[in-house]
This record gives structure tokens, sequence and C-alpha cells, in this order.
């Protein structure tokens, strides 16, 4: 018999899909079997309590969860999300619901020995519920008690040889994409420079001493698979600078009909024959591209680097050699004033370990945005609210075109004294002597 | 059930305390094919909805096998999933961005019976605990906020509506029919802890009633100065009001000013705004993060609200349906839904989506709203 009626959410129960009551209530199951006799330090019917505070949710049309209040573990402000239920006394097992933010590893790659061990410390000191994973990267454990989190940080720290993830007005956890540890597109080790950057800049990540969040996001080139340009307030997207690789005989086996276009990935639809004048050449957006005589031919100086043809043809095309990343900063979904997405400040940096050109523009930008930043002022409002060219004076770096999708429309431009000849300061008497009252 | 130590000394905390050692190094997780050829593949292939292969210049494959799942996932979940890693893949497993999971394999005689021990698995509902799919011109899982399972401020659920859009387009899941690949997220409320801003098509909870005042309490809950700081169109200021003959110090609102962002609330639980009518769904269609082709772009916002229709959320369901069918008929191959739109223009989107156009759907916040009106003669009647 299950502790409470869930009528609404057992209707989740059926379809395809996998669902998330199926599988909240099999935890709740396992927890009051409890076949491996485990001494659980929250409340063993805690799942049972969450799926009835989720069915009032689903009849009340309105979260029963309160504001988190400060917990955390000693030290360290961020990284542990407290929350409390509105209606404790119904849901005893929930009233306290604590969520820890565990940073991931790499690729979200994982054994299965560390999984266990992660599964262990979850069931004994927590609900047994997890998010895989949230949506910055950390593997969310959603649901424990104040007692618990200093143990909880203890097991991770001193059995597993991991640490807390971001929240608050900190550095959040890094991510990356799979990178070059599985995808032939990576134009630099996505794994190796979010992980020296996670540790190098470990204090900013567990204390808070931004402004306001600040998120960091590593896309090994211009698909974007971490969404990096939309979302994070420093995007690392890999770039190459010289000529794209072509194989002649790969490109005629596309030609041929030998080889699938995009790697098979509109094998459910018969799209015709594969057409390369229109399914690249025509959709190449700066035309710089030609094929003739049986042979492909790329104006690379014109291209933009978009991976279209590449993305097509895989096995005909592949990244330049000289590979760095572009930065783009300020990214941020709407609140307050509207989102807005990266824009390019640094277009080409080399991505060599240590990462020193690196650090340096990162450290640039955050003294900037520590002095300039207002409370709650995300980097893209601030850079927003003062304008772009501050943040070049800032980070030392020099306008160019590419800092622009085109120039302003308006003559409005904010001159500075000393970028006009002779300065301001003039004498309104010698200016008489020529121009009468 | 007794308080057991983990050997941490409340009493001395910093003793033998270990701080600022970060995650786990990621190559301690890479399965062996993936050691052995990273920076070295060449290409990848898709062989079937869901099954990839990567070739390395050694020569050597990985096979990767995605499945989808909810993003919500017990320990017991997990540690199915750890059984069937250690039985086919060496025990190693990777998740994805969106939510799936990969299950990888060094040699192609071992995908078949990975697939079949993944689809031999079933919850009790009948559903698949791991659909294969979420690979190449299809839908793939989509990526959502807590919701009502975990956080304060939503304006709708997170696993529940992605359960129910799942369900309906299941089949786009598990096949490559679209004209390109489409991106599906959640956010449960407008801070978009989910950045779905750039999906092809976001689904987004939203509060349409001012917040209501708690004066008895807001004083004390609440530093006030924060509260109005808070607010994004200055509709906030202190105000003195009387509760049972106590003069108070709280907070006025002026509601036609409001947005409903809620960042109020945030800051001062004396504020809340949820309620079951005024709360529901935003869609939004058109963004992407991709540079490909064209350049990244924001979502637009195509219907103005929905209600929460719990637990199946039928309109939403239909109102993505309709955007996904009107694209699948009308776009060419390679192109995303947002391209697509602004090849036929935003007006016949409407119409082939049989979606309707509201004023709602006007921009009028701030500067950005004036280069979004129309400002041509070129349209379609």
């Amino acid at each position: 018999m299950p502790k409470h009626e869930t009528p609404l959410l057992d209707e989740l129960e059926s379809g395809p899909w996998p669902s998330f009551v199926s599988d909240i209530k099999a935890e709740a199951a396992s927890r009051a079997k409890n076949e491996k006799n485990v001494e659980f330090q929250i409340p063993v019917d805690v799942c049972d309590d969450l799926l009835g505070v989720l069915e009032l949710s689903y009849k009340h049309g309105r979260t029963h969860w309160k504001h988190g209040g400060i917990v955390g573990v000693f030290g360290y402000g961020g990284g542990v999300i407290g929350r409390y239920c509105d209606q404790p006394g119904m849901f005893p097992g929930v009233a306290h619901f604590h969520t820890v933010r565990v940073n991931q590893p790499g690729g979200k790659f994982y054994n299965t020995a560390y999984l266990k061990q992660l599964c262990d410390l979850w069931e004994f000191r927590g609900s047994g519920l997890t998010n895989m994973h949230g949506s910055t990267g950390d593997i969310i454990l959603i649901g424990t008690q104040t007692p618990q989190l200093e143990e909880i940080f203890y097991d991770l720290t001193h059995n597993m040889n991991q640490d807390l993830g971001g929240s608050g007005s900190n550095l959040r956890t890094p991510a990356d994409c799979i990178g070059s540890a599985r995808c032939e597109y990576a134009c630099y080790d996505t794994q190796s420079m979010c992980y020296a950057l996670t540790q190098e800049y470990q204090d900013e990540l567990h204390r808070p001493a931004f402004p306001y969040k600040f998120k960091f996001k590593f896309d090994g080139c211009p698909n974007c698979c971490v969404a990096s340009i939309a979302r994070s307030d420093m995007s690392f997207i890999g770039l190459w600078r010289d000529e794209i690789r072509i194989d002649q005989a790969a490109v005629a086996a596309y030609v041929g009909g030998e080889i699938q276009p995009n790697g098979g990935a509109h094998a459910g639809r018969d799209w015709g024959k594969f057409d390369i004048q229109k399914e690249v050449i025509g959709l190449c957006p700066t035309e710089c591209m030609r094929y003739e005589g049986g042979k492909l031919e790329i104006d690379n100086k014109e291209c933009t680097h978009c991976m279209h043809c590449i993305n097509v043809m895989p096995r005909a095309l592949r990244i330049g050699n000289d590979r760095g990343c572009a930065i783009l900063v300020g990214a941020k979904a709407p609140i307050l004033d509207g989102a807005q997405m990266g824009s390019l400040l640094v277009p080409f940096i080399s991505v060599e370990d240590p990462y020193d050109e690196v650090k340096e523009v990162i450290e640039k930008v955050w003294d900037y945005w520590m002095e300039e930043g207002k409370n709650r002022e995300r980097l893209g409002e601030l850079i927003k609210r003062q304008g772009f060219q501050k943040l070049l004076e800032a980070t030392d770096i020099e306008a160019s075109p590419l800092h622009v999708s085109e120039p302003r429309s308006n003559p409005y431009i904010f001159w500075k004294e000393e970028e006009v000849e002779g300065g301001w300061e003039r004498d309104v008497k010698a200016y008489r002597k020529d121009h009468l009252r | 059930m007794a308080f057991i130590s983990s050997g941490y000394n409340p009493d001395k905390p910093m003793e033998d305390r270990i701080t600022d050692i970060g995650p786990r190094k990621f190559d301690e997780f890479y399965p062996p094919v993936i050691k052995a050829n990273k920076g070295k593949w060449l290409y990848h292939e898709i062989l079937e909805p869901g099954v990839l292969v990567h070739v390395s210049e050694t020569g050597d494959k990985v096979f990767t096998v995605r499945v989808g799942g909810a993003r919500l996932m017990s320990v017991t979940m997990i540690r199915e999933i750890c059984e069937i890693a250690d039985k086919h893949c060496g025990g190693y497993v990777r998740w994805t961005t969106r939510n799936n999971v990969e299950f990888m394999v060094d040699s192609l005689d071992k995908v078949a019976p990975l697939k079949a021990e993944l689809l031999s698995r079933k919850q009790i509902g009948g559903g698949f605990k791991f659909p294969i799919g979420g690979t190449g011109a299809g839908i793939t899982n989509i990526v959502h906020t807590q919701g009502w399972i975990h956080c304060h401020t939503p304006a709708t659920d997170g696993s529940g509506p992605v359960k129910a859009a799942m369900d309906v387009l299941f089949d786009q899941f598990t096949s490559m029919k679209l004209p390109a690949h489409l991106r599906i997220s959640l956010a449960c409320c407008l801070n978009m802890c989910g950045a779905v801003h750039c999906s092809d098509i976001a689904i987004l909870g939203f509060h349409r009633k001012p917040p209501m005042l708690d004066h008895e309490y807001l004083d004390k809950m609440c530093e006030i100065p924060l509260a109005i700081a808070a607010c994004p169109t200055a509709a906030i200021k202190p105000a003195k009001v009387e509760v049972d003959g106590q003069k108070l110090n709280s907070v006025a609102v002026k509601n036609s000013r409001c947005m409903f962002c809620g960042n109020c609330y945030t800051m001062c639980p004396a504020m809340p705004l949820a309620d079951k009518e005024g709360d529901g769904i935003v869609l939004m269609a058109g963004g992407k993060v991709s540079n490909r082709i064209s350049p990244p772009k924001f979502s637009k916002v195509v219907v103005a609200f929905l209600p929460n229709e719990a637990p199946r959320w039928a309109s939403t369901t239909d109102a993505i349906q309709k955007m996904v069918n009107a694209y699948s008929n009308g776009a060419r191959k390679y192109e995303r839904l947002g391209d697509w739109a602004e090849r036929i223009g935003w007006e016949r989107f409407f119409s082939v989506c049989d979606l309707p156009f509201t004023h709602h759907l006007i921009d009028d916040f701030r500067d950005p709203a004036y280069y979004t009106w129309r400002q041509t003669t070129q349209f379609k009647f």
C-alpha cells in the first residue's frame, strides 16, 4: 500500500518514455524493503512523501517548496541549497529536503565503481534520488537533512576524492562537451581545459565573492553541444584558423552515394540522392566553396567555420591544424533584462596547458566585473550597461571589426578628451574674437 | 535510525578536513578504447537511430548506444545502469549534456546483445527504462529544470510535462525523419536554470498574477530595499500599512507594471505569486545554439499562454506536435526550425502551425522590441 494516494501522478506511469514516477515508486519500495539493512540516516519514507507533496502540487497547480535557508558545509559558501516543504506536517519525510551539488567529471564519463559508491552514500544519507545531471552540469543529489551535510562532505572528500560544485554568487561548476575524447570535431581538449580551470579557481567556486553567478562552458567546436554561447558568462569555443583538410577521394565517395551524408543523420527519410551542390556548396553561408571537375575547392580565407560542410561530410572534411578557441562573454538567460547571447571578445587564443593566456583574460574580466558590477548583475548586463568599449579597455584588447556584426548606425560616439586633438579646454574669449556675440 | 558518523568531528571541523579538491579527473573514467584514441578520431557514423560508431586513425572503433531517460533518477536506476555497464561495457558509462545515457563498446558484435538487454528492461507501467535513440535528425531528450518536485519559484512542473511531451514525441526520438535535429527544453520559470531561450522549441513556465503581499511578515522575512531593487520595472515601492491596528513597514506593488518575473519573490518570500489559474506555459520556438549555416539565435514566443493541465499537459503537447509536424512537412533538409520559420516568414509559420497570433506576441519590452516590428512592405497576405 502506498503511503499517499497519487492518482494524478499515476497517469504518468503509462506511455513509452521512462517514467520518473515509476522510478521514484521503485526507490520508495526499495527503501521500505531495505534488503541490505541500510541504516537510513533520513526518513525511510522520504520518497513516499515526495510523491505525496508532488501529487498535492499537481492538484493545487502550485509548488509546495519554500525558499532555501542558509545551509552548507563549513568554509564553503556554495554547493548546498537549502530546501524546506511548506506542508511539513503532512509530509514529514521531506520537511527538510536539501540539495547537494557534486562537481561532475569531465565529459560526464564514469566508471561503475564510482557510481556505486555514490549510490551507496546517497541511499544511506539522502533520499536516493538524483538528477543526472543538473542544467549547469553537476551531479545533483536531491533530498537530505542538515545534520547529514558535513557527513556527506566528509565522505565525499575522504572516501571518494570528490568535491562539491558551485551555487550562489560564485563560479558555477564549469562544464564541457565530450571533446576530443570521442569527437573528431574538437579543436581543443575541452575536458583538459575545463579540469585545469576548475582546479585553478577552486576558491572562486566554493566561496562566493562575485556580484552574481559566473559560468564557464567549454565547446570544442562551433556546433556548441554544451550551448556555451547561450548560457555561459565566458564561453570557450574551439576554432581552427587555417585550412579545412580535404580528402578528395572521400568527397567523391559522398558524391557517388557510397557514404551517407551527415554521418547518416537523415537516414530515416528518403531525401533523394545526395547533391553536393545543393546540400553543401549552396548552403555554405559565405559561398566560399566550389565543386568542379570532381574536385572540391574551399577558399579558406573566406570561411567562417560554421561547420556545415564538415558536419555533412565528416569523412572527407576535417577541421584545420592551427587550432585554439574563441572567447565569448556575457551570455545569460532572460532574467532580468532579457536574454543575452555571448559576444565575441577574443577571436582566437592558444589553448595549451597551463592555459596562462586564457587565465589572463579571465582574471582581467573578473577584476572589471568585481569592480564595476552591481549586486546581482551578470557580466553581460554590466557590459550592456557600460558598453563593450569598457570591456575592451579592461581587458587590454584592441577593437576590431570581429567584435561587431555591423558598425553602429548612430554617430553618438562618446569621444574621450585624450582622443580629440588639443583636448577640450578652450578659451571662450579667444573664440569671441572671431565670433561676435 | 541512529545517527552514524562518517568520521567528521563537529567539535573540530577543521581537523583532517579536505577541501578544494575539485572533481575527479576525467581520464580516470575513460573506457580503454577512449583513453587509447583520444584526439585520434577520424569520423563518425550513425548506424541506426541511437547507435553511433566513431572510427580512430588507429583503426579502433567505439560503438555507442544512446538511451533516453528521466533526468530525475533514483540510485536503484543508476545501479541498474551500472549492472548493464558492468556486463557489456567493461564498467564504464557516460551521460550526455541532454540527460541521455551512453553505453560504449569496442566492437560491433557487442552492440546487438547490449541493445537487446537495454530494450528488454521495462518499467511497471510498460514504458521503456532505456529507449534507444536521440541521434541525428530527430528529437533527443528534453533538458529541463526541477519544477514542482524541488523548486520554490516554478510556474509549472519539470518532469511531468517532459514525460508527457516525450511520450507524444516518442516516434521522433527513435527515428531520424526530421529535416534537422530539433532540440526541446523546459524551464519551469523565467529564471531559466535550463537556459531554454535558444531552443528549437522551449517550454517555459510563467506566472501571470502579481505578487501577493504578506504584510504581517514582510518586514520580518525580507530586506525591503532588496525586494524593491529586485524589480526590473520599478513596480515596487516602500509603504506603511496597518494590520490589526499595527503600523508596519512593507511594500506596495503597482500591478500594471508587473512583468511577473518573480524576482521579488526570489528576494522576499513574503511576496508569493504562484497561482493555479495564473500560472502556466509559454511556448517559444526557433532558437538554436549551433553556428551551423546561420548564427545562434533566440527562441521567439509563439504561444503566450497555456494552462497547467496536470498530469498530461494536453494543450502544450498538442501545440508542440503541431509545430513539429508543420516543420517536418515544410522545412528543407538541414534546415533548423528557426531558419525554416524565417524563410517562410513568421506570418506563414503561424498559419501552417495552426497557432493563433495574439497581441501578446508583439514585443513591448524595452528597446529591442522596436527591432522586431515589421519595417518593410515585404510580407505575405
